[in-house]
């Protein structure tokens, strides 16, 4: 018995001790890691996202064989928006040559940006993460364009002194966050302190903890009592429905209750019903499917059954639409690193060029069948976000609508408070490489 | 519905008597030490003690509208704890388990009702078909775990759930899919908008769906304790409670109890499903509901139905007034917290719970 034990305990020891067998990488394709999150409780963003953004890419494979005539392989990993499980990802793919990750999930990225410059593999962390890692001196392997979550907070009280009549009349007003109370929630928290200081208005923070998602009453209550007269939302999962619900419920102004970029999926609206009609949220891409780019989605994928999607309307969704703008970044940053190295078959140290040298111009835009889906976007080689225009949207009881112009961050506040971050970590993790990539002109 | 959102709660005039600030009330400590500092280290704890002590009492007396409003949300949230616990409280009485699927069970058959919905059939049909889903569930569990781990230690049981609520979140997932669902409230009539009645100056307002669902979950858990406490089956379940072996010596079929009661607790899951899915929506977040049970099931124990009662209200009136009035203190956000302070305090003078029975063991 005891023997039959020991044996057993070896051979599960030594199986256990074996290095992963790695599947042998066919050469002549550019493998591109997709990290999704179909199940678990973020499923409902995590979906149309995956699917907007596979979708994408193996449209370029279907219509135009690729990029560069090297066929794209795109691989999903599942995380469950899960950070253990994203590390395990990342683990399993990074032997297989990936030119770039996609994290999907603030965490994940989080543990990732100390290893893209060991492992020579970049981030592009496509506007979450760490917003400090928008300065490319001290984060090169680090992309998170098209804004911060520091520039969408700008933004939104921007918008509200818009609404208001101008910046001084902001003077006095109450503006409140809601907020996940987690790292991502509490990102634009430093921005709004430092607004209110400069435009005299108070701030009030409304915190949510994860295990009180769908529990707001009481933080209701609270908002009943300070009537605040605006209020940002950074929140996720069901926590964002149920925020929009509650505010119907207790006659909160739904028009002054603004969603940041992750708040804004058709999901979080919806199941206010008619009571969640005039929701705001910020975006940065167009919804519908009114483009070219989305009817070559539908016809070289959708309709050819290599999507994943449950049906053809939810192609357009501004979730999807997200996860094709975000794909729409990679597949450049694939063309330019081609067109820098002169290679074909790029890998992870051409891709990071390639990105910092991304520049979708409004021409650019047009060529790609996308004109007016987004804003153009332009990455530096020490400004690896842009802090770009993000506009207004308004859910209309059944899709999400354009509600203002494209609105411009207060760069000015936000960037000296993000390159002071980008400093504060390099300090902190001690033996932070100092940047030795050298700048494409 | 509101008629005219004008007159909702954030258009209304301000309250007629504003509450007293509370610099008014510190200077009379000023001056009381010598050196500046001291004074200022002084009002600062006065200023401290009174938000703690004075402020918030003032705040009810001054706006008792709002203590009204927050003793509604507290009870509305309690009776839906209760209703949770309960559903705890049974299996652990029959079973002798902490059922740790019963959050994923909330979510699986609030999927199976909007799923079947979705598939077109009616609201009705579709709550009938669950109830008979969760049936279907309480009997494959009681053959395919329970039966073949009688005489087990517990904790092998304990195990056994876990590996339930993986087993049905991967057949959710795969059955359903992941994108949340909106919960069908209005095809099962359920009501909606909210009464809103002037009350002490201000005004408190009802929404008709927690009247809905406190009513409900009043009935059911009437209901579940009257059938546990007075019927035949209800007696073998007390008598499973107590001992295993005595009630097989007795007769009493140890699997037709299971069944009863893990099929008692799939309804009570379902219930507490739709009332939370119409809150927010139908996803698999909703599994962590089941945990605002925990707090309630320290205060009333684990085999104490009135416990479970209790307790609920206990915990969700107590944590919604020390969110509301106790929480900006503390940077709000507290009350996932604040249950278990409430229920471990209460333990601090009743270490048997609320309804439990002394123990007392000879030596």
């Amino acid at each position: 018995m005891q023997l039959k034990h020991i044996v057993l305990g070896t051979a599960l020891a030594t199986m256990a001790g074996l290095p992963a067998v790695t599947v042998a990488q066919a050469a002549d394709t550019i493998y591109i890691p997709l990290f999704s999150y179909r199940t678990g409780p973020f499923a409902g963003s995590g979906i149309p996202i995956a699917n907007g953004m596979a979708d994408y890419l193996n449209m370029l494979n279907e219509r135009d064989g690729g990029i560069g005539g090297v066929k794209l392989e795109v691989a999903e990993c599942e995380t469950s928006y899960d950070t253990k499980k994203g590390v395990e990802c990342y683990e399993s793919i990074k032997g297989k040559n990936p030119v770039v990750t996609n994290p999907y999930s603030t965490g994940i990225t989080l543990q990732l940006i100390p290893k893209a410059a060991v492992d020579k593999v970049p981030v592009l962390s496509f506007s979450y993460g760490l917003s400090a890692s928008a300065d490319g001196n001290t984060f090169p392997w680090i992309f998170n364009p098209p804004s911060t979550y520091w520039d969408g907070a700008s933004v939104f009280v921007k918008y509200a002194a818009q609404v208001e009549g101008g910046l001084d009349k902001l003077k006095g007003k109450k503006l409140g966050l809601l907020y996940l109370d987690a790292p991502y929630g509490k990102e634009p928290i430093p921005l709004l302190e430092a607004l209110a200081k400069d435009f005299g208005f108070e701030l009030k923070l409304y915190p949510v903890p994860a295990a009180e998602m769908q529990n707001q009453s009481s933080l209701w209550l609270n908002i009943r009592r300070d009537r605040p007269d605006w209020i940002y939302l950074q929140g996720f999962g069901s926590m964002n429905p149920t925020a929009v619900s509650e505010a119907a419920k207790t006659g909160f102004p739904i028009g002054r209750l603004v969603g940041n970029w992750w708040a804004g999926s058709d999901d979080d609206a919806r199941p206010a019903g008619a009571g969640g009609k005039g929701y705001l949220s910020l975006d940065f891409n167009q919804v519908g499917q009114n483009f070219p780019i989305i009817q070559d989605i539908i016809k070289h994928v959708v309709e050819k059954k290599k999507s994943q999607v449950t049906s053809v309307d939810k192609v357009g969704e501004n979730f999807y639409n997200r996860g094709v703008l975000n794909s729409v970044y990679i597949a450049e940053g694939i063309r330019n690193a081609q067109r820098l190295s002169g290679k074909k078959l790029i890998n992870g140290e051409d891709m990071r060029r390639g990105l910092e040298s991304l520049n979708i111009t409004e021409a650019r835009l047009k060529e790609l069948g996308m004109e007016g889906f987004a804003a153009p976007v332009k990455v530096t080689c020490a400004d690896h976000n842009g802090h770009h225009s993000v506009y207004v949207a308004e859910w209309d009881g059944a899709k999400w609508t354009k509600k203002s112009d494209w609105i411009e961050p207060m760069k000015d506040k936000v960037i000296p408070l993000s390159d002071a971050a980008a400093k504060e970590y390099a300090t902190s993790n001690a033996g932070w490489p100092k940047r030795t990539e050298a700048c494409d002109k | 519905m509101r008629s005219n959102p004008g007159e909702g709660p954030f258009e209304v005039a301000p309250h007629p008597n504003p509450l007293p600030s509370k610099r008014a009330f510190t200077p009379v400590f000023d001056g009381l030490c010598g050196e500046r500092e001291r004074t200022a280290r002084g009002a600062a704890l006065m200023d401290l003690l009174y938000k703690i002590f004075l402020d918030p009492f003032v705040q009810m007396g001054a706006a008792p509208d709002l203590l009204v409003q927050t003793l509604w949300e507290g009870l509305v949230a309690g009776v839906l704890y209760s209703l949770i616990a309960l559903g705890y409280v049974l299996i652990f009485k029959a079973s002798g388990v902490f059922n740790f699927a019963q959050g994923i069970m909330v979510v699986f058959s609030a999927l199976t009702l909007v799923g079947l919905y979705q598939l077109g059939v009616p609201a009705f049909l579709a709550l009938a078909l669950t109830i008979g889903v969760m049936f279907v569930l309480a009997f494959g569990i009681e053959r395919l775990i329970l039966r073949p781990l009688v005489n087990q230690p517990d904790i092998i049981l304990f195990m056994a759930t876990f590996g339930l609520t993986y087993l049905l979140i991967g057949f959710g997932e795969l059955v359903f899919g992941g994108e949340p669902k909106v919960m069908i409230t209005e095809a099962l009539y359920l009501p909606k908008g909210a009464i809103e009645f002037k009350i002490l100056g201000g005004f408190v307002q009802l929404q008709k769906i927690d009247i809905a669902a406190a009513i409900i979950a009043s009935i059911m858990v009437a209901g579940l304790a009257v059938f546990f406490q007075k019927t035949r089956i209800g007696r073998a379940l007390r008598a499973v409670a107590d001992s295993h072996k005595a009630a097989l010596s007795v007769g009493i079929s140890l699997e037709y109890i299971w069944v009863v009661v893990w099929f008692t607790s799939g309804i009570v899951a379902l219930a507490t499903g739709i009332m939370w899915g119409a809150k927010s929506q139908v996803d698999f977040a909703l599994e962590i509901i089941a945990l605002k049970a925990l707090p309630v099931l320290i205060l009333g124990g684990f085999t104490s139905i009135p416990g479970a009662i209790v307790g609920g209200v206990i915990i969700g009136v107590g944590e919604k007034i020390g969110e509301f009035y106790w929480g900006p203190l503390l940077g709000s956000g507290i009350e996932s917290w604040l249950a278990y302070v409430i229920a471990l305090i209460f333990l601090l003078f009743r270490p048997q719970g609320l309804f439990g029975e002394r123990i007392i063991e000879r030596i």
